[in-house]
């Protein structure tokens, strides 16, 4: 409890008619973190980012950012918090160059360096030279990139991305991702971002929480996570043989790094372990005359613990 | 501070190079050339006078002393064309940044909530401003060629003062208008609701301020009735901020003008031999305009009063 969390979630509550939308959600976020916020729509991923953001007040608990409590110091807070909203809007007759300068000015960037920051950013996310352009004329995914330098000309210390790659391409996902985690992680800026696509957030998050109804049902660091869905093991190894004899079944537990074995079928094992233990596998089986017919890593994917999860009613 | 101007800065250009305010100008325009064009005729039917100098011949150009149908008059296109303007530059100030997801985004930033409806009220409040100064400039510059006759400063004093009072009337449809954007989630709502107070107060205060004089104080034989009458239909009409208006422009722009209620305060007074018409002064016709501009001030004060209370806390989620 040394360091102090960038983002800090107490209890924090909103109710909405009656109807619990966050239910006494608990976070910690420490620096330099990229936290993935998934769930299934309506969870209350985007009613705990606005509470964060003190763009809503909450019925009850307290949201923190850097020590700064959301809803009685919410200027503090967003001074230091960049934001991308569900569904960003820019104001569509006026240039690209204008909305970037617009918001810039309202943080209290100096006039000198706004244009020569414009350039930067639309240049780092891939929209060079279109400062002129109206943001009317904009794709879906262009707009997107947009909200990225949005965020980008004040360097925010943390950033709140809701769904920030909704509508975007599959290359340009990644893309995205990739340069988020890349600017993350060179600026040191602690980020936290809803997104429903699973296999990116495993691939740049460094922890993931999963909402369901209002409530945080697992969160964790993404690589604790899968080991826990690989049964305590690292690594889950699947070997199919011709037939099973006990001697092999116990030959395999003694391997060193296996954590368990399960024989889900009659000729299949599944096996978890701290190592990538294939060859001394293959080597007992051989040795207990075992008649291997496959072996393979079966790796975990984050939609696996996903639907573990988020369970449906 | 420093966010509300920025805010102001950008609001202002938006509203001078909107399409909607490019037109409402040029309607204003067309309206003020007609009833210009009323005055110069009048006045050149009334060169003696003109040359005698006991009138005010420069703000004749506005307030024309000869008898017009009231649409046809000049602090009558004002009264109605203004708060058009004001409505047009405020009913979507709030919920159009909503729909369009710019809000989300400009509260984020790190501002005070109020400066983004200050910033706001204040841009359409100057373009109102710069509007009217435009028209008195323009008529005056018209005038100045036909005439022939510059304004004394007291004239001048007076049309600086129309130019206020226009500007505090059109502060309080725009923040009416902006009242509605808070309140309503749909442009279209928001528009039709400003529209709706605006036709309520044009149309039906003064079909009602009669009905109800007619039940409060009937008109009979004597004068003192119709008096009364005129009284409680005056006092009601006063509910209203148009009328309130066109009083106010009325005294300020034309010191001779009288009103209904005056012309028979007068008639009575003259029955009891105290009548000596005389102009009102600078000052008379500012004391008399004061009360009606402390009453639009304060039902601007209010729109702003409710707009706060309910944007202050209120979410903001981009949908
Ligand atoms: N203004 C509101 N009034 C009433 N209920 C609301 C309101 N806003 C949100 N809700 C409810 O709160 C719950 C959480 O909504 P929220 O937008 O936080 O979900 P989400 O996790 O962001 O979903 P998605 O993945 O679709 O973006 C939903 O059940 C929603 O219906
Ligand atoms: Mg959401």
């Amino acid at each position: 409890m040394s360091k102090e969390p960038v983002i800090e979630a107490i209890e924090l509550t909103k109710t909405y008619n009656g109807l619990k939308a966050v239910d006494k959600l608990n976070l910690r976020i420490e620096e330099g973190e990229i936290f993935g916020f998934l769930g299934p729509n309506g969870s209350g991923k985007t009613t705990s980012i606005l509470m964060m953001l003190g763009l809503t007040e909450p019925t009850s608990g307290t949201a923190r950012v850097c020590g700064y409590n959301s809803t009685r110091e919410p200027l503090k807070v967003k001074n230091l918090a960049g934001y991308i909203p569900e569904n960003v809007g820019f104001y569509d007759d006026l240039t690209t160059g204008y909305n970037l300068a617009y918001m810039a000015r309202l943080s209290d960037i100096p006039e000198g360096v706004i244009k020569q920051r414009i350039e930067e950013v639309l240049d780092t996310v891939g929209l060079k030279g279109m400062a002129y352009r109206k943001v009317g004329e904009f794709s879906r995914g262009m707009r997107q990139r947009l909200a990225i330098a949005d965020v980008l000309m004040r360097m925010p210390k943390v950033a709140f991305l809701d769904e920030p790659t909704a509508g975007i391409d599959p290359r340009g996902i990644r893309q995205t991702l990739d340069l988020i985690a890349r600017i993350a992680k060179e600026n040191k800026m602690t980020i936290i971002m809803s997104s429903h696509q699973l296999a990116q957030v495993q691939r740049i998050c460094t922890h993931v929480g999963i909402m369901q109804k209002g409530k945080m049902v697992v969160q964790g660091l993404i690589s604790q996570l899968g080991r826990e869905f690989l049964g305590g093991g690292r690594f889950k190894i699947e070997v199919r043989l011709a037939g099973v004899a006990a001697a092999i079944l116990e030959a395999i537990k003694q391997v060193k790094g296996v954590v368990k074995v399960d024989r889900p079928e009659e000729n299949l094992l599944v096996i978890s372990s701290r190592d990538d233990v294939r060859s001394q596998i293959a080597k007992v089986i051989v040795d207990n005359n075992g008649l291997l017919e496959q072996m393979n890593v079966v790796s975990y994917a984050l939609e696996d613990i996903y639907m573990k999860y988020s369970v449906e009613d | 501070m420093q966010g509300m101007m920025t805010v102001f800065w950008k609001e202002l250009a938006d509203d001078f190079t909107s399409k909607r305010f490019v037109i409402l100008f040029l309607v204003v325009l067309l309206a003020v050339g007609f009833a210009i064009f009323i005055s110069v005729q009048a006045i050149d039917a009334l060169k003696e006078a003109v040359t005698t100098g006991t009138h005010f011949v420069f703000l004749m150009l506005f307030v024309p002393p000869i008898d017009l149908p009231f649409f046809m008059r000049f602090i009558f296109f004002i009264a109605f064309l203004v708060p058009l303007i004001g409505i047009a530059l405020g009913f979507d100030a709030i919920n159009g940044e909503k729909s369009s997801g710019t809000l989300s985004r400009l509260l984020a930033q790190p501002i005070y909530r109020d400066s983004v409806i200050n910033g706001k009220f204040l841009a359409g409040v100057v373009t109102i401003a710069i509007m009217l100064t435009s028209i008195v400039l323009l008529v005056s510059g018209i005038g100045l060629n036909i005439i022939g006759v510059a304004p004394t400063a007291e004239e001048v004093l007076r049309l600086m003062a129309f130019i206020a009072i226009g500007t505090v009337y059109g502060a309080f449809w725009l923040g009416l208008a902006m009242l509605f954007s808070i309140f309503f989630q749909r442009v279209a709502t928001s528009a039709l609701a400003s529209i709706g107070v605006w036709i309520f107060f044009f149309f039906y205060v003064l079909m009602f301020a009669g009905i109800i004089a007619s039940f409060v104080a009937p008109v009979g034989e004597t004068q003192l009735s119709q008096l009364q009458n005129a009284e409680v239909q005056i006092m009601l009409m006063r509910l209203s901020p148009i009328q309130l208006f066109e009083e106010s422009a009325t005294f300020v722009l034309g010191p001779e003008a009288i009103t209904k209620m005056q012309y028979l305060q007068l008639q009575a007074q003259a029955a009891s031999k105290f009548f000596t018409p005389a102009p009102l002064s600078f000052g008379q016709s500012l004391m008399i305009v004061w009360p009606h501009l402390v009453s639009l001030v304060a039902l601007t004060v209010i729109c702003f009063a409710i707009s706060y209370a309910k944007f202050m806390r209120e979410e903001i989620r981009s949908t």
